[in-house]
């Protein structure tokens, strides 16, 4: 639900004029709501930046986030492989 | 790697009959087509986050589990916090919670924007954030009040980026 939230709220905010990307944990679920710009990650539900307390893996998922941002051949759906 | 599947049975039933092709981008609806391409580079852009985990502050309302098809409020986050203040409330127990109850930055990552910043790999940290408790089943008022009125604030504190994390 996490998930389809993200991406109905990211939309939303793209309209407003801001560009967003944002992180999925379920890949099905993103497909189906298909927000402008996401990263997918190969992690378990509540861990959306990877790993707690592990500041280089936060800051190389959040890199890679930022990198889709300049892509406008929306919806952008990428992995991250870690 | 996360699947359907992990979730718990009951759960997992609903995701399976809940019809997410019904808010699927609509050619006939701009709103869920829009694309901003970025104005300008990403060190001159001011980020916000926007997390689904169910983070407040203690001295906020908490967010309510019991509403049926999911409370749909928002809570505004100051950028000047220490994230590990927030508490967290969440509906679901579809996830494991310790991750980020050991380190909130694993859904909200404030601290490595202020990182960025030292870096000049982003330009501003937003001065407000926004937190939603993501289980929602009927998002109709998350689509059309309380979405619009956390774009309406970020676009107020001139936001170029957000980063968007679920749980």
């Amino acid at each position: 639900m996490c998930n389809q939230s993200v991406g109905l709220i990211q939309r939303v905010i793209e309209y407003a004029g801001m560009s967003t990307v944002s992180i999925s944990l379920l890949r099905e679920i993103t497909e189906k709501i298909r927000p402008p710009r996401a990263l997918f990650v190969p992690y378990p539900l509540g861990y959306p930046l990877g790993e707690p307390n592990n500041a280089a893996l936060q800051t190389r998922i959040m890199q890679s986030a930022f990198a889709l941002l300049t892509r406008t051949d929306a919806p952008v759906l990428e992995s991250f492989h870690p | 790697m996360a699947q359907i599947d992990d979730v718990e049975l009951t759960e997992r039933l609903f995701l399976k009959g809940y019809p997410f092709g019904k808010y699927s981008p609509r050619p006939n609806d701009p709103a869920s087509m829009a694309v901003t391409p970025l104005r300008k580079p990403l060190p001159a852009c001011t980020v916000a986050l926007v997390t689904t985990a169910g983070l407040s502050l203690p001295d906020q309302r908490p967010f309510d589990a019991t509403i049926r098809m999911g409370d749909t409020s928002f809570r505004e986050i100051p950028a000047t916090i220490s994230p590990q203040l927030l508490e967290m409330h969440q509906r679901s127990w579809a996830f494991d919670h310790t991750g980020v109850l050991r380190d909130r930055n694993l859904a909200f990552p404030l601290d490595r924007l202020r990182e960025m910043v030292e870096r000049g790999a982003i330009g501003a940290i937003a001065p407000h954030h926004y937190s939603f408790m993501g289980s929602v089943a009927g998002p109709r008022k998350l689509i059309h009040e309380t979405a619009p009125e956390v774009a309406r604030r970020l676009v107020a504190d001139a936001v170029d980026v957000v980063l968007l994390t679920p749980v």
